[in-house]
């Protein structure tokens, strides 16, 4: 056992048995699975690429309480220009009720702190906030046996509710501890709808740990759009699990866009338990310097006539690197699903490493399954045919560049999400020429 | 569909024909595994000392390492203390110098299976080293091929004869720690098959082998080396089949391949061994280490490989792409029925300048079977416009089976291009209906569209394999109505 792991273990001794006897059977679980697992190494082979030894070493305490001094104008820097949002505020883990703007919630929503909902709703928490899946890692465990509050949504059957969610995940700076470990639990009843944006900002430039976990539960016909959009700074460390169920006709979409983090570990498990369920995975990430993100995700296709689809893209410069793991299981029985999985990755330095792992794991047949990935630089044909028309090789990949983004970006539904993100790409990628209307991003 | 079922019951169901025991006085050495085994193993094939320590290295080095367990396969533990690491047929002191000399059981066994020597011999005009479980019994074409300097022999022959050229290639590909089943094989050896062709040679013919497992509880531990000197050529098929036997059987072989500058190796395989019955007793465990370097620039190897048999296959014949524009291609149709399992595919490794690389894999599962492929493309920060391309395909026939695909693809330099592409599908009932409108039956129907789906695959291989491969396809799948 390491001097970091001693550290949680001993943090966790002085928060236990302050939760409800149920709860505090499932955390003293988790920490003795965390005793046994300790962190995951790279000769695990879910985490072959991600070496999360530098975590180890940083040794950072978990928060007991959210920072102080976080006031709602830093948090409207973070907002996106143009979109009526609901606003709920994660500060180091923790609900922060002063930084909310949930006053006009509509009939049959409830959003509150995970905290208030084991008291409000104490049936329902320990329906959803089950055991450990069999085999679940030292991070996951780590975030259960710590997990205490988050952001708790609920949407009833047949409710829609119009104003998207704007859930700022941020960290405060030093002080309360560096390990943020929120749980978040998004219920959705039949037929609902709900727009869910995910938003990780750091408010100071230090270093911290957010080791996060998102349960969805998506009742019959319900729809989700899930956007994640991940502006840590980059001295943080990201890691998350997002487990999303779906019952028939259930429709999640999900938009991971990575733009921060120095180590971003993002696992998503999409379980398809009916059919005419859809899940359907975009993803995106720009890294530079010494990033390293990591997209780990596994869709189960447990059910007849489902459909899934994964669209990851990567642009990688400086002596980044990016992981990607898709694995699709087809159980059996599962006929007649439709799934597809596409990677693509572009190297725009000598420096920079992608490694990728597109899986199929087929137990049915007569099934439509198919997946692609390809990693490689600026396409020499196009290159040359923008040159052709008079543009100067610079601008010529800074476009051809921006083009390869824009068909993540393109699959947003949300205009403002949308423009935001074309305002940051754009001044990332476009170096300032080919439109007068990029403005200089973060 | 139910009576093109009935049919795919019966198809199915028929009985591995090839499964027959030859009774042969077999020397063996009593089960188990330690350093006087190796040593009794080195004495009795009259080794020279550096074989041995080699060898006595090998097993120290296994003595540590773990059963690997990541591939996709399910199998009781194997006691490896149980098997007997050294049987070889009776022969006289002198060994047979000629055809007429060999044991006429064995040349008996070889016209069961449809493949008499003799006949090979001057019709074919193939030149074939057979293995007879563990030591060779009969190299025909010798003279043939000495007179251009080609060396085709028996592994224990080469140690003798050409101890200079073993030595300075044997486990220089496959290093004696590299895993656990080669580090076996290394420890344990008995024979297999040696070749090098001069440089500049051209070889003239089709160099070939045959195995075949025999004697009960004996795994067989085959080693090939295969080294193609600058601006040679080579092209190398093996073939085998096995008899049906109820315990399982362990096969773990190791296969070097090294071309240099300019030069080609061309490796085939049609690997037909005992799969086991229906419920899946009995069957090979084919645990085979293949590799290949390309030690200089313009080298080229191909493996193709066409895998019917086996219990299970855990094999992953590779390219290690040192020279540069050098190229590594990789074809394959593995297919699985009953309750056979197969873990299969290639490792490219792109290390030099320009270096290319195709993998087609073709992938085909019936019944109970479990069928994936896995495969790394790797390149390196030195490979400079490197290029991969990746194929794989999955024919899905029945419910209970599974198709599976595990790519690993491993990129440190920006000017590489790597595609891959997966597809999963079965035989669809419009496919079926439209060949059979036209008079065929459902098996033969099947049969042309499995041949259609892995065409690219066999039309890689050498003729007489291809004629073969794409019999055993048939045989394995007419009536496979989905």
């Amino acid at each position: 056992m390491n001097g970091t792991q001693r550290l949680y273990l001993d943090a966790y001794e002085s928060t236990a048995g302050r939760q409800p006897a149920w709860l505090d059977a499932l955390r003293s679980d988790a920490v003795e699975r965390f005793r046994k697992a300790g962190f995951p190494t790279l000769r695990d082979e879910d985490w072959k690429y991600t070496n999360t030894s530098p975590i180890e070493k940083a040794g950072f305490a978990p928060a007991g309480a959210p920072g102080a001094g976080v006031r709602s104008r830093d948090l409207d820097e973070q907002a996106f220009r143009g979109l009526d949002a609901l606003r709920a505020t994660l500060v180091d883990g923790f609900f922060v009720s002063e930084l909310a703007a949930l006053d006009e919630l509509p009939e049959g929503v409830r959003v509150c702190s995970l905290a208030t909902a084991l008291v409000e709703h104490a049936e329902l928490l320990r329906a959803h906030l089950g055991p450990l899946p069999e085999g679940s890692h030292g991070y996951r465990a780590l975030n259960a046996a710590f997990a205490s509050d988050g952001v708790f949504v609920q949407v009833d059957d047949g409710v829609q509710l119009e104003r998207p969610l704007h859930l700022m995940i941020a960290a405060s700076g030093p002080g309360s501890g560096q390990t943020h470990q929120p749980r978040n639990l998004v219920l959705l009843g039949a037929g609902a709808r709900a727009t869910l944006i995910e938003h990780f900002v750091s408010l100071a430039d230090e270093a911290y740990l957010l080791n996060l976990h998102t349960d969805v539960h998506m009742a019959e016909g319900s729809r989700l759009e899930h956007y994640r959009l991940q502006q840590h700074n980059l001295k943080a460390f990201h890691i998350d699990g997002l487990d999303v169920r779906l019952a028939a006709d259930a429709v999640y979409t999900g938009h991971a866009v990575d733009l921060g983090g120095r180590l971003v570990r993002h696992e998503l498990k999409a379980s398809l338990d009916a059919p005419g369920a859809e899940a359907h995975l975009n993803g995106l990430y720009l890294t530079s310097g010494r990033q390293h993100v990591d997209h780990f995700t596994h869709v189960d296709h447990n059910a007849p006539g489902a459909v899934s689809r994964e669209f990851y893209k990567g642009i990688l410069d400086g002596r980044s690197r990016a992981v990607f793991h898709g694995r699709i299981v087809v159980h059996p029985d599962a006929q007649k699903t439709d799934s597809a999985q596409e990677n693509k990755n572009l190297l725009l330095s000598r420096d920079a490493e992608v490694d990728t792992k597109p899986q199929l794991e087929i137990y049915a047949d007569d099934v439509k399954c198919s997946h692609g990935a390809t990693v490689g630089q600026i396409d020499m044909d196009s290159l040359f045919y923008l040159r052709s028309r008079g543009i100067d090789e610079k601008m010529a990949r800074d476009l051809l560049t921006w083009a390869f983004a824009n068909d993540v970006l393109a699959r947003i539904g949300l205009r403002p999400i949308r423009d935001a993100l074309e305002r940051i790409l754009g001044a990332a990628l476009l170096h300032g020429h080919a439109s007068t209307e990029v403005e200089p991003g973060q | 569909m139910s009576t093109s079922n009935d049919n795919l019951d019966v198809l199915i169901a028929k009985e591995y024909s090839a499964g027959f025991v030859t009774d042969l006085e077999v020397d063996s050495l009593p089960p188990g595994l330690d350093e006087n085994v190796i040593r009794a193993i080195s004495a009795r094939k009259g080794e020279p000392d550096w074989l041995l320590e080699w060898r006595l290295g090998a097993y120290r080095h296994w003595c540590d390492m773990r059963v690997p367990e990541w591939a996709h396969v399910h199998y009781p533990p194997i006691d490896y203390q149980a098997i007997s690491y050294y049987s070889a047929p009776k022969s006289k002191d002198d060994g047979p110098k000629s055809l007429d000399e060999v044991d006429p059981k064995l040349l008996e066994t070889y016209d069961k299976l449809g493949i008499p020597l003799k006949e090979q011999e001057w019709l074919a005009g193939v030149a074939v080293d057979a293995v007879f479980d563990s030591v060779s019994v009969a190299t025909t074409f010798k003279d043939k091929l000495s007179s251009i300097g080609v060396i085709f022999c028996s592994f224990s022959e080469a140690v003798r004869e050409h101890p200079d050229l073993v030595r300075q290639y044997l486990g220089s590909v496959v290093p004696t720690g590299d895993n656990f089943y080669a580090a076996l094989n290394a420890a344990v050896f008995s024979d297999g098959s040696f070749v090098y062709i001069p440089k500049g040679v051209r070889c003239p013919m089709e160099l070939s082998t045959y195995f075949r497992i025999n004697a009960s509880n004996t795994g067989q531990f085959e080693r090939t080396l295969i080294v193609a000197d600058e601006g040679s050529h080579v092209s190398y098929l093996e073939g085998c089949t096995a008899p049906m036997r109820d315990e399982n059987q362990l096969h773990a072989a190791v296969v070097e391949l090294v071309a240099l500058q300019d030069a080609e190796i061309k490796y085939s395989t049609v690997q037909n061994w005992y799969p086991g019955d229906a419920e899946g007793r009995g069957g090979i465990y084919n645990f085979v280490t293949k590799r290949g370097a390309c030690r200089g620039d313009n080298a080229k190897i191909a493996w193709t490989q066409v895998e019917t048999g086996s219990a299970i296959t855990w094999k992953y014949p590779s390219v290690i792409l040192e020279g540069d524009n050098s190229i590594g291609e990789f074809y394959s149709v593995a297919l699985t029925n009953n309750r056979q399992q197969a873990d299969t595919g290639t490792k490219m490794i792109h290390v030099g300048r320009n270096t290319r690389s195709t993998i087609i894999s073709k992938g085909i599962s019936a019944g109970h079977a479990q069928n994936a492929y896995r495969g790394l493309v790797k390149i390196l920060k030195s490979a400079e416009g490197a290029r991969n391309y990746t194929q794989c395909d999955s024919l899905l026939m029945g419910d209970k089976c599974g198709a599976h695909t595990f790519p690993y693809i491993e990129v440190k330099n920006p000017t590489a291009n790597i595609e891959h592409e997966a597809t999963t599908s079965k035989i669809s009932d419009d496919q079926l209906f439209y060949i059979m409108q036209r008079g065929l039956s459902a098996e033969d129907a099947v049969s042309m569209i499995v041949n259609g789906f892995c065409k690219q695959v066999i039309k890689e291989l050498p003729m007489e394999f291809a004629v073969e491969a794409q019999k055993l396809l048939g045989i394995s799948l007419e009536g496979a109505v989905g």
